[in-house]
């Protein structure tokens, strides 16, 4: 368990995050490689469906990055994913997946500490919950007793 | 021409779909000019050695309806499927899951416990649940294995055409049959419906913007008539589910279930649901958000009634 590298899926939109990423890359901030960056225009872009297909591919964790309350760039876009993603756990939690493996974080443009101290303390958050129960179903030989068709 | 040959089978189901193939009313006596049916084990008497013994492909059509849950489900769908030229997976059970589909929260032994062991009414002191192979002393007896994972008749075997609906509505069940009967059938793989949009499309009732404070369940409010049940905080799935019942729940003033599955194009139709429906909370404080979705009790169970199997996890993970 301790050589567990988890595979985190960061979705970052344009105006914001992305732009903090950038920000913690050019100034040299470190942060563990676990994260997968994927762009979107906006977090409420972010469907909870792209977040289910991310860990039914073998994502242990998935971020969903946005700009702050009140600075969307399209006005309230971001206000649609902080209605989302609580629901999504939700649901998430009754399909046997660990509530924490989706984590929504505000991230400005200005904000490159923030964005490397999020993916820091997700990578920490996600290498004690271990593999996604999704890849472990995948591994198990439990799935093996159904009959294949 | 010779009579088309039709086969209709029940997997999985209530039996509910079985009914919906009679709701067709006097145009079954123009289905009977057409078509002999040759294998219906609900209405006449035909064992399944019969289909068995059948010529490959010697059956027109087939009408499937109900979910894989065991093996005998998943025997005679190979059957049926080898000697059916058009395999149709009727209904919600054939092509999502549907209500027998639910039991993906769960798996064989939590659904065996609940069954043979929690149910109020059921008294099995010794613990006594279903084996697969048992001796008695006239020889063994086998029942066929029940499965962890219920799967959609897709996940099965090859299959050709999709009705919605659980059960489906009349009007739906006579499109399809019509396509046999004409011999109009559409390209493989359609869902065969009156419409490719959402329930909301068909739907009279008036919508303005939708913001909701509070959700209400079905037994704690009575809706007004007029307006969408959605913006009166009902949690209603017409605009995740494709249409072609032509809105009936909505009309008797309930909320659609879904049970008509994702509109054209869409893969998971839980997501799709709970994406719009998270959008239209009138609220921004993610506190009061907390307490608003506190009034969905069961959002997988709700989002995912009728699609669990058919979803994109298909099933909850079990520890």
């Amino acid at each position: 368990m301790d050589k567990f590298e988890p595979k985190i899926v960061a979705f970052c939109c344009n105006w914001c995050s992305y732009a903090g990423a950038d920000l913690a890359g050019t100034s040299r901030m470190q942060y563990p490689s676990t994260i997968r960056i994927i762009k979107v225009m906006c977090s409420g872009r972010v469907s909870p469906f792209f977040v289910l297909k991310a860990l039914s591919v073998g994502a242990d964790g998935v971020l969903v990055l946005g700009c702050h309350p009140g600075d969307c760039h399209y006005i309230e876009g971001n206000y649609k994913t902080l209605r989302r993603i609580p629901l999504l756990k939700k649901a998430l939690q009754q399909l046997g997946i660990e509530e924490e493996r989706v984590q929504l974080e505000w991230v400005s443009a200005s904000e490159g500490a923030r964005f490397a101290e999020v993916v820091n303390e997700f990578t920490e958050t996600i290498k004690k919950l271990g593999p996604s129960p999704l890849r472990r179903a995948k591994e198990s030989t439990q799935e093996a007793t159904h009959v294949q068709a | 021409m010779s009579k088309l040959k039709i086969a209709l089978y029940w997997a999985a189901s209530c039996g509910g779909c079985e009914i919906a193939t009679l709701a067709i009313h006097e145009k079954i006596l123009k289905l009977a000019e057409v078509a002999d049916i040759v294998f219906w084990p609900v209405g006449l008497d035909f064992k399944y050695a019969d289909v068995e013994n059948m010529e490959d492909k010697s059956i027109d059509v087939c009408l499937f309806n109900g979910a894989i849950r065991n093996e005998e489900n998943e025997h005679m769908a190979h059957t049926l499927r080898a000697k059916s030229k058009v395999m149709i997976a009727y209904g919600s059970c054939a092509y999502e899951g549907c209500i027998p589909g639910l039991a993906n929260f769960y798996n064989r032994q939590l659904t065996f416990e609940r069954a043979y062991i929690e149910t109020p009414s059921t008294v099995n002191p010794d613990k006594i649940f279903p084996q697969t192979k048992v001796k008695v002393p006239e020889g063994e007896l086998e029942i066929p294995e029940f499965y962890d994972t219920v799967k959609t008749l897709a996940q099965t075997v090859d299959v050709d055409y999709f009705v919605p609906g659980c059960p489906p509505e009349e009007r739906t069940t006579w499109l399809a049959l019509e396509a046999v009967i004409e011999g109009k059938l559409p390209p493989k793989g359609t869902v065969i419906s009156h419409s490719a949009k959402a329930v909301c499309d068909e739907c009279v009732r008036t919508r303005e913007e939708k913001k909701v404070k509070k959700f209400y369940r079905p037994y704690q409010i009575i809706p007004e008539p007029e307006k969408c049940l959605l913006e009166q905080g009902l949690l209603c799935y017409g605009l995740a589910t494709r249409g072609g019942c032509d809105a009936l729940c909505p009309k008797a003033n309930m909320p659609c279930t879904g049970c008509y599955g994702p509109v054209e194009g869409v893969i998971d139709q839980g997501t799709h649901f709970l994406t719009a429906l998270a959008s239209i909370i009138d609220s921004n404080d993610p506190e009061e958000v907390q307490r608003i979705l506190d009034d969905i009790p069961d959002p997988a169970g709700t989002f995912y009634r009728y699609s669990l199997p058919d979803s994109l996890l298909r099933r909850a993970i079990i520890k």
